[in-house]
């Protein structure tokens, strides 16, 4: 009996270790290993697929978050971080990093108000700053009306929705809030997670959707596909032109394509409240966050041949998925930046 | 020759057996040691820079720095609070209802329903009441609740279906079928010569309910409620579904709140400041303490009531 047992176990430990042993040889040549921001989970994992499909090499990517990432990412656990929010240039010198944008999204404020469509409802950059501070508390108050004179609006509560989790979305919004508004920039600023004055609090984009659609009279903000998913009311916003413009593809493009990349070193840009008569006021890039250094030449440019393969080959899946690709101009400068950075033993990865 | 060499393999198993006991038992409190070892070594910033002003200050504000507990600790005790008001004596009354009332084979078709209610994810719950429980506490229970009690501050402001009342009983619902199991096994090992001398005495159904089976099973009733208890104040994913998680104190039952347990689960991920991550986890060292007090509470209370009540269980 016992001896069945040890036999047993030696048959499972020796199938182990070569099971371990075939994973390792694997991992050396063909897999890249990423982890962080859940925002464009959807389509890096899409990429990954079909990249794997065509080439072979197979990519994991974890959406643990983008501060998961980017802890990760400097303890070289993982080949790249992904982060929403970019890196600050001393932050990437710091730990010898460089980072660079990979897809584009945008953020959408949404509503629950009955007899209200979508794209009806009118806000401008001061409104919205002042419903999330806590100032304007009701549907019907006249600085609203003002902006929308055909709109019945009732006489009833605004409730604020945010994230409760950290996000970039929350990031990215806030950032806006802080580039528009003088008084959010004191009382509250930018960041992940901040202490907001006024709201609940949803856990990620389907707890903000859930909550926003089950309180009447509620408003909070979501990416863009999960509105459209979730046939949300979402609202029109006023850009820095001074126009009302609908999110979409194309007013994200726009932002993307006014902003002045060349002279943002370390990509370093957020493309919130953009130049640009269609540009949608709330858009985004995701940022790729990879080690200057690469140990091994060979894998490093494996990483990039796969980034490249995405900015040249993926941008019908993204629309696909509603997020932006990066304007060709834009993915120019990002391979020049490999060339520049990237390096292993002190020659180039990327030629 | 054969019994002998029979009873040193006995005694060799015994010892074996004995080592792995030990093992297992010394694995268990190497980890609870380890545990609390990690809670008190990554929560070092956050004590060395906020002090005890951390348990007191109920701003949370990771963009300055600013962390305090209190509105997590205060949502924690409000919502389990509630949740014990609800739970216990439903649990209590169903499990004396299943052992005293109703003919054996229904009362194992409903203990069967208990038992698999307790197995139930606690995402499920989360999304139930989420998506089916807050409408309606929004449109049927808070405005019925806001028209008679209105005059409270608990029961003022906008009814919005999610907050810490809708928290409180989503966690009764969930702990409901653990009292209930334990209690009505609690119930059920009451001997029956006990319960027979006293119907023979001439006592009604109520009299031996409240004077025999309960008192008998006292001691089990509170463990049951603890076990419940336990699993109120720790629980993380329901909550963060319904509790509205604002970083705020409010009188009302009505507004949101958070727990320690869902502001973990909210912010840990994207935590990369290491200040904020270190009052993360002092704010786990906190309900670990909280849970620590709440036991030998009960632990010196129970030892009270015993003696009290001159009953040897």
């Amino acid at each position: 009996m016992i001896k069945i047992v040890i036999k047993g176990l030696l048959v499972g430990l020796i199938m182990a270790i070569s099971g371990l042993l075939g994973e390792v040889g694997f991992a050396q040549s063909k897999t890249l290993n990423g982890a962080g921001a859940t925002f464009p989970y959807p389509i890096y994992s899409q990429w990954a697929y079909q990249y794997n499909q065509i080439t072979g090499v197979k990519i994991n990517y974890q959406s643990i978050g983008s501060g998961g990432g980017i802890a990760q990412i400097k303890a070289k656990t993982v080949d790249f971080g992904a982060s929403d929010a970019p890196l600050t240039v001393e932050d990437l010198k710091a730990e010898g990093l460089t980072q660079f944008p990979l897809i584009i999204g945008g953020v959408v404020i949404v509503v629950n108000l009955s007899d209200i469509k979508p794209g009806q409802l009118k806000l401008t950059p001061e409104l919205l700053a002042n419903i999330f501070l806590g100032k304007i508390t009701k549907w019907n108050d006249p600085a609203i009306a003002k902006v929308n004179p055909g709109l019945k609006l009732a006489n009833k509560d605004i409730t604020v929705v945010h994230r409760a989790d950290g996000s970039g979305t929350t990031w990215l919004f806030t950032n806006y809030l802080d580039k528009v508004s003088p008084e959010w920039h004191t009382k509250v600023g930018t960041d992940k997670s901040v202490a907001w004055p006024v709201g609940l609090g949803g856990k990620g984009n389907e707890g903000v959707a859930g909550y926003v659609q089950q309180i009447n009279g509620a408003i909070g903000y979501v990416e863009f596909a999960y509105a459209l998913q979730n046939k949300m009311t979402y609202t029109l916003l006023q850009n820095r032109a001074g126009k009302f413009v609908s999110p979409s593809i194309e007013s994200f493009s726009a932002a993307a394509g006014n902003a002045d990349w060349k002279n943002a070193p370390g990509f370093y840009h957020v493309l919130t409240d953009q130049p640009g008569d269609d540009s949608w006021p709330i858009t985004g890039a995701s940022f790729i966050i990879i080690h200057k250094e690469q140990p091994d030449a060979e894998h490093g440019r494996e990483m990039l041949k796969f980034f490249s393969w995405c900015l040249r080959n993926g941008a019908e899946e993204a629309k696909k998925l509603q997020y932006v690709p990066l304007p060709k101009n834009l993915v120019e400068l990002v391979e020049a930046s490999w060339k520049a950075e990237v390096k292993s033993g002190g020659k180039p990865v990327w030629n | 020759m054969l019994s002998l060499r029979n009873s040193r393999w006995q005694r060799r198993t015994d010892f074996i057996f004995r080592i792995l006991t030990v093992l297992c038992a010394s694995v268990i409190a190497f980890v609870l040691v380890l545990i609390i070892y990690e809670l008190f070594v990554n929560s070092g910033p956050s004590f060395k820079k906020f002090g005890l002003r951390f348990l007191v200050s109920s701003i949370w504000n990771p963009v300055t720095g600013e962390f305090g507990a209190l509105s997590s600790i205060f949502g924690t005790i409000v919502s389990t609070i509630i949740a014990m008001a609800l739970a216990v004596p439903l649990a209590i009354v169903t499990a004396l209802f299943l052992t005293e009332l109703v003919s054996p084979a229904i009362s194992k078709l409903v203990g069967i329903g208990i038992e698999l209610l307790a197995a139930v994810p606690s995402i499920i719950y989360g999304m139930w009441g989420l998506f089916v429980f807050a409408p309606f506490m929004s449109n049927h229970i808070q405005p019925a609740l806001a028209r008679w009690f209105g005059f409270l501050p608990l029961f003022s402001g906008p009814p919005m279906g999610i907050g810490m009342l809708t928290a409180g009983i989503i966690l009764a619902l969930m702990v409901v079928p653990f009292i209930c199991a334990v209690t009505r096994d609690v119930f059920l090992m009451v001997p029956s010569v006990i319960k027979e001398s006293a119907f023979g005495m001439g006592a009604t159904t109520w009299e031996v309910t409240s004077k025999v089976t309960i008192r008998y099973g006292l001691q089990g009733i509170i463990g049951a409620c603890f076990l419940g208890l336990g699993r109120a104040i720790g629980e993380t994913m329901a909550v963060t579904f319904v509790i509205g998680n604002d970083h705020n104190i409010s009188a009302s039952l009505f507004s949101a709140g958070n727990s320690i347990a869902s502001t973990l689960a909210n912010e840990f991920s994207e935590a990369s400041d290491p200040l904020y991550l270190s009052s993360l986890v002092e704010l786990g060292l906190t309900l670990f303490l909280i849970t620590i007090v709440i036991q030998s509470l009960a632990w010196v209370w129970l030892r009270r009531m015993k003696r009290k009540m001159r009953v040897t269980l």
